[in-house]
């Protein structure tokens, strides 16, 4: 055996015993951590407070005619939202069929192609879009969509909530593919793959758990949108499966009703925006699960 | 087989700072051929440029004339082209974090449209023994992802991957300088392995490695090729000064 003794510290002593911390520090410590444990409180708060409330208010009214039936005329006890349950499903379909592809096109550009002036403007449209009221966005699609057909249509409320989701998903995805290392890139290319194969396959792929993200955020800011759906997809009392007729929405009717006269309304506006948010958390969760599973893992 | 490489003045720009300077050289087929010198040297511009890595970096710019083979790889040909006869290693293992082991050493012939299983199946399996990793994954292929091996083993996979493609030239940049001695160790000895069919070019910091692994060695300083020769005659009697003051450890 060398002899160490002199070369390396006294073990013993490596560790200052517990009492001889600063009070300082331990106080400084505590302190910290409570205030991180207070600020998720502050902010878990508001969301559980309203998800309970909801419930409250509105689990009593969510039966099977609720999800099932159409309006009742004005004054008349019973119905349901069916027709507007289904109505937000096919808007956000169109939504989300014209946004998601827009947006992540339009991110892919910026993150592999647009290191240059115009790329910096399309950040910055997109950006501006992003700020945008809603309700000029709906002013917008009214004159585009709603003004050329002549008619309110699921089609135009659809177009409205695509340019909401549009400016959210392009910033994103842009993120998440400059968050791909350059390293995986050059991997392929030494390979011999093609850009644009490159870029799909192995960048896009890489971040898709971090694009879907983006796209669920999107999703879900439109799905709870009333504004920009008042002249577009106008509402309906009724069934209506045409893209180009005017469409029951969720958050229309959830509208209409808290605003109306009626008690029974009122009850069914609850149990809608219940029903809205169950709707949009579950469409979330489902995403993600299957995302996670067609997935090794990659990038956030 | 492996095939031999002519460069002939060839020159290199970072939008306005020249890299290379009139780099001439011929690299031996079926040989391995180290090069040395210090960080900023050029080494690793000049291997990019043999297989036009260089031209993915911003404002990069390349001059002369590079051969590999019979083709010239900067004219009547496209920079994909050339790269699938040519595989490369990284500095940092990077296999592809969202696939397989299989898939990562399928990938260049899957991502070029290559579909036939069974002889992709093939294809794995010879060059994950060819990288010496097989052994070690053959029972977790399609499990595992490339990202959960060790650091050894992820610049295996990257190897075999690079071989997958059956190039005729494997160009190595700095392969160990992030792994450990027993996976340098391993790696040098597929080094010696794979010289039978390729030709490698290896940039390395190690010199000890560039004495263990190459027939020939080249020295750059600045941009420049300063002496280039058997590997034997420049670390024991390099006719530059230079040469022999950076492999002595006076700088550098």
């Amino acid at each position: 055996m060398v002899n160490l003794r002199g070369l390396v510290p006294d073990p013993s002593r490596l560790v200052t015993p517990k009492h001889e911390i600063n009070l300082w520090r331990r106080v400084t410590d505590h302190l910290a951590t409570a205030f991180a444990v207070s600020t998720v409180i502050l902010v878990l708060t508001p969301l559980v407070a309203i998800f309970g409330y909801l419930v409250y208010k509105g689990i009593g009214s969510v039966n099977w005619a609720f999800l099932t039936q159409t309006p009742k005329p004005p004054g008349e006890i019973g119905g349901g939202m069916a027709n507007a349950i289904a109505g937000s499903v096919l808007i956000l379909a169109i939504g989300s069929l014209l946004g998601v592809p827009l947006g992540i096109g339009a991110g892919i550009y910026l993150a592999e192609f647009g290191r240059n002036r115009f790329g910096d403007l399309v950040r910055f449209v997109s950006d501006v879009l992003n700020g945008v009221p809603s309700i000029v966005i709906g002013i917008v699609a009214y004159a585009l969509v709603v003004l050329r057909q002549k008619h309110f249509s699921a089609l135009a409320g659809g177009a409205a909530l695509a340019i909401m989701m549009v400016p959210t998903i392009t910033r994103t995805t842009e993120e998440m593919l400059l968050l791909v290392p350059n390293a995986l890139r050059e991997a392929a290319y030494g390979l011999g793959v093609p850009r644009w194969r490159t870029t799909m396959s192995i960048t896009l792929r890489t971040a898709t758990s971090g694009i879907i993200t983006g796209v669920m955020l999107a999703f879900a800011r439109v799905a709870g949108e009333t504004a920009p759906l008042l002249f577009t997809a106008f509402g309906n009392q009724y069934w209506n499966w045409h893209l180009d007729q005017p469409t029951a929405a969720l958050p229309l009717q959830i509208f209409t009703y808290a605003i109306s006269p009626y008690d029974d309304w009122h009850r069914q506006a609850w149990a809608g925006a219940l029903v809205l948010i169950i709707l949009i958390v579950s469409a979330v969760a489902a995403v993600r699960f299957v995302v996670r599973r067609g997935t090794l893992g990659g990038v956030a | 087989m492996g095939v031999g490489i002519q460069v002939e003045n060839l020159n290199a720009w970072y939008g306005k700072t020249q890299a290379l300077h009139e780099i001439n050289l011929n690299v031996q087929a079926n040989h391995a051929t180290a090069l040395i010198g210090p960080s900023g040297c050029g080494k690793s511009t000049f291997i990019r440029c043999l297989n036009r890595m260089h031209e993915t970096s911003p404002e990069a710019r390349v001059e002369g004339k590079v051969r590999i083979g019979e083709y010239d790889a900067y004219e009547g040909t496209s920079a994909t082209r050339l790269r699938r006869r040519i595989g490369m290693v990284f500095q940092k293992p990077n296999p592809f974090p969202t696939m397989s082991i299989y898939e990562n050493v399928a990938a260049g012939l899957k991502l070029n449209g290559y579909r036939d299983r069974k002889h992709l199946d093939d294809v794995v399996e010879k060059s994950l023994i060819s990288s010496a990793l097989w052994e070690e994954v053959k029972d977790s292929i399609h499990k595992k992802s490339g990202a959960s091996l060790s650091g050894g083993q992820q610049q295996r996979l990257c190897i075999a991957r690079a071989l997958a493609v059956e190039p005729e030239v494997l160009l190595m940049d700095e392969p160990c300088s992030a792994l450990d001695p027993i996976s340098t160790g391993k790696i040098e000895e597929l080094i010696f392995e794979l010289k039978a069919q390729y030709t490698i070019v290896i940039v390395t910091h190690n010199m000890q490695q560039a004495a263990r692994v190459a027939e020939f060695t080249g020295f750059f300083l600045l941009g420049r090729l300063i002496e280039f020769d058997k590997t034997e005659k420049i670390f024991t009697n390099p006719s530059d000064k230079r040469t022999e003051d950076y492999i002595t450890g006076r700088f550098g």
